[in-house]
């Protein structure tokens, strides 16, 4: 229970043997009151095993459905087993579990929350195409939403009881879908959006992709993601 | 003039398919992608058939639409390629889920079986 709300923290995880018990006992301590799944989504690690040991409820898919298809999975369970609040949480520890509780009071408002990354906080620093990938998805989503986002693929993010029977049904698992086309999708269908600043911590473990072409790549599929999300039902 | 009219018309009705087929999320993004980037090259060509004769030109092809032609076919095998590549691969996951699916079954027997055989010797 957080603030009187049947809590379910979803944790999509792929081989995170490293840092997922260490995020588990994190948002149990925390939030005593919340139940956590962890969805595992074909590792070839240990992850579900640890992630078990530490605690947590474990789904493990018997291969890879990338993201979106853990977090449906997620959102499934948290419809079949009647929660009031679904919060995705990232299995490299870099969401702080005392956001949540934010998260979920402004849930009384709105549907859909979405922990963003302050800006000019920490040391967290974009430049070149990803950056202006950013800049572009923020800015097109900012107006589909009428509400400012500047952090539109965060995997921070808190669903109510509407938003979680949405997801259950549908979910995109194509790469960039999961974070950008569900944010089209829920704002089109008149569900309020809403951001609230949150500090992102280093990854506990693994190291994030650098390389100019790759941010180049990743620029040219969020322009046809978003594209193709606008232009969609 | 008559040609280009049947070429021309043919490619956007192809255009309208496709862009229809994926606003209906009847098509994963990575097909529908891959046959718009067919139709940018195909709607040029269907209404000036004649741009790739210098090409063709160059590479001792008679004419452009010979080149096409051939471009076409090598296409059309790639994808034929790359569509056995996805069925095999639909092909491990379904297995893999059956396998999953007998094995939750003889655990679910398993312990169906020993607690009928509890409950028997308890009465």
């Amino acid at each position: 229970m957080v603030n009187g709300k049947r809590t379910l923290i979803i944790i999509p995880a792929l081989n995170e043997s490293g840092s997922i018990a260490d995020v588990v006992g994190e948002v149990r301590g925390e939030l005593p009151g919340v139940d956590v799944l962890v969805v595992d989504d074909g590792s070839t690690d240990h992850t579900a095993a640890v992630a078990l040991a530490a605690g947590a409820r474990v789904a493990k898919l018997p291969y890879n459905l990338g993201v979106g298809g853990a977090m449906r999975l997620g959102y499934r369970y948290a419809r079949d087993n009647d929660y009031d609040v679904a919060i995705q949480i990232d299995a490299d520890g870099q969401h702080d579990p005392r956001y949540v509780p934010k998260l979920v009071d402004l849930l009384d408002d709105n549907d859909l929350v979405i922990g963003a990354r302050f800006a000019g906080e920490g040391d967290y620093n974009v430049r070149g195409p990803r950056r202006w990938a950013m800049v572009m998805l923020s800015g097109v989503l900012s107006r589909v939403a009428h509400t400012k986002l500047t952090d539109t693929t965060s995997g921070f993010r808190a669903a109510n009881r509407r938003v979680i029977e949405m997801f259950a049904g549908w979910y995109p698992a194509e790469y960039l879908g999961d974070t950008v086309e569900t944010l089209v999708h829920t704002a089109r269908r008149g569900y309020r959006i809403k951001q609230v600043p949150v500090a992102m911590r280093k990854r506990m473990a693994g190291t994030p992709s650098h390389s100019p072409a790759r941010a180049m790549i990743y620029l040219g599929r969020a322009f046809a993601v978003l594209t193709l999300a606008l232009i969609r039902r | 003039m008559k040609l280009t009219l049947v070429t021309g018309l043919t490619g956007l009705l192809l255009l309208g398919t496709i862009v229809e087929l994926l606003r209906r999320r009847q098509l994963r993004e990575k097909y529908g992608m891959l046959w718009l980037a067919v139709l940018v090259v195909v709607i040029p060509l269907s209404l000036f058939p004649r741009l790739l004769d210098s090409v063709a030109g160059l590479l001792g092809v008679a004419s452009g639409v010979s080149l096409v032609l051939f471009l076409g076919i090598v296409f059309l095998l790639l994808v034929c390629v790359h569509l056995s590549w996805e069925v095999s691969a639909l092909e491990e996951e379904t297995r893999t889920l059956a396998e999953d699916f007998a094995l939750l079954r003889a655990q679910i027997d398993a312990d169906r079986a020993a607690r009928d055989e509890l409950v028997s010797s308890d009465g």
